[in-house]
């Protein structure tokens, strides 16, 4: 056959179609997995916005919070480092520190020693989630503001940049705080150089169960759908007085006070 | 050709050295890493080729599914399902690091940082 330029350009523009088309053709023709593909877990819960209702007329002292977080940080292993490095999903903090922006000066003796529950807020408008350069924090269909530690370069802007205090740094490998012989195997530990925070128990909830300190709480902490008008969480919020924490930062926490 | 001489001989003597790494290997044997297979389990999530091939192209994606989609349910190309998780399904089967994933990953000297999270199981010793 002559090769004329008009063959010629069919020919090129074919193959750079063919081009075009060849990944995604290999793709879904091979690719690692085949016909394969994933599905939700048939017992997983769903929401499509989870949230919390922490009631502090139950849940209160120090030794009641602190048993919640010794179950969270088992569970995830998370360590205890005796410095102000330590890292923390759950802990407890004074109405003052909670609520900074709502305090009296002279409040009611509950609100003097109560301590209250602390953890992510797992908040609407997210601003770990906004500055995360990697978009290692990122924020799940139902709002569990997730992470994937893989991605996480450790540049610590969504430290800076959430209000509550929700995140730790690991300053160090966190296995050498934590007694690696009695580690929950099926949950992996974090590196040094990442941040982490709570979960909301995303691992839990993929198995249809509740977080652990929910489960725990002897149904002092409530655990549900917000946007469900008919579920406990917001049975919880129609028939109580609630808090939720700094309100003019804008992030519209998901985790509730009843006080 | 100006310099030809010492161009060529130059060029013999950065190919020579280029490619020293063959002929010291020359008549050297290679021995396939002797992986430790499961005893618990005959079929993996995908045929054996593959996962030699792709087992990290599938983690990684095991990884998205899991974490980014919330899928933790694997459908594999035989209709198997599986758990999607690399401690609590692969280590399952695969019970040691040690006599598994190290036996190549020694030998192709690359150093994945999958452990510097995930435990493996504990080794029998
Ligand atoms: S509490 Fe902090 S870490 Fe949690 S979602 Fe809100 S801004 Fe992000
Ligand atoms: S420290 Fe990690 S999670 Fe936080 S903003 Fe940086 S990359 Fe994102």
């Amino acid at each position: 056959m002559k090769q004329s330029r008009r063959n010629f350009l069919k020919f090129a523009g074919l193959s750079a179609a063919g081009l075009c088309i060849a990944p995604t053709a290999a793709m879904a023709s091979g690719g690692p997995g085949g016909a394969a593909h994933a599905e939700v877990n048939s017992k997983s819960l769903h929401a499509k916005r989870w949230a919390m209702v922490i009631d502090t007329r139950k849940l209160n002292t120090e030794e009641a919070i602190e048993a919640l977080a010794e179950t969270c940080h088992h569970i995830h292993n998370v360590p205890t480092i005796d410095s102000d490095q330590d890292i923390k999903w759950l802990w407890s903090g004074s109405y003052g520190e909670v609520f900074p922006e709502q305090e009296n000066n002279f409040p009611s003796e509950a609100q003097e020693t109560h301590r209250f529950p602390l953890l992510c807020n797992h908040c609407e408008h997210p601003s770990c989630v906004r500055v995360c350069p990697t978009k290692a924090t990122f924020k799940r269909p139902d709002n569990i503001v997730a992470m994937d530690y893989h991605r996480c370069i450790g540049c610590r802007y969504c430290m800076a940049a959430c209000p509550f205090g929700a995140r730790s740094f690991n300053f160090m490998d966190p296995r050498l705080h934590l007694d690696m012989d009695n580690i929950n195997m099926k949950f992996p530990t974090r590196m040094r150089g990442v941040v982490e925070k709570c979960n909301f128990c995303v691992e839990r909830l993929a198995v249809g169960e509740l977080p652990a300190c929910a489960e725990k709480s002897e149904g002092a902490i409530i655990f549900g759908d917000l946007q469900d008008p008919d579920s406990n969480v917001r049975k919880a919020l129609r028939e109580n007085f609630t808090l939720r924490r700094k309100p003019a930062a804008g992030t519209e926490p998901g985790v509730y006070y009843i006080i | 050709m100006h310099y030809g001489g010492k161009i060529i001989t130059g060029l013999v003597i950065f190919l020579g050295l280029v490619s020293m790494p063959f002929w010291f290997n020359i008549g050297g044997s290679y021995e396939e890493p002797k992986v430790e297979l499961p005893k618990n389990a005959k079929v993996c999530v995908a045929p054996t080729q593959n996962m030699r091939e792709n087992h990290m192209k599938l983690l990684d994606q095991w990884r998205d599914m899991a974490l980014r989609e919330g899928k933790r349910t694997y459908i594999s190309a035989k209709g198997d399902k599986y758990t999607i998780s690399l401690q609590n399904t692969c280590m399952q089967c695969h019970t040691s690091k040690e006599q598994f994933c190290d036996k190549c990953h020694v030998d192709a000297s690359v150093t994945p940082y999958c452990w510097d999270c995930h435990v493996p199981p504990k080794e029998a010793k």
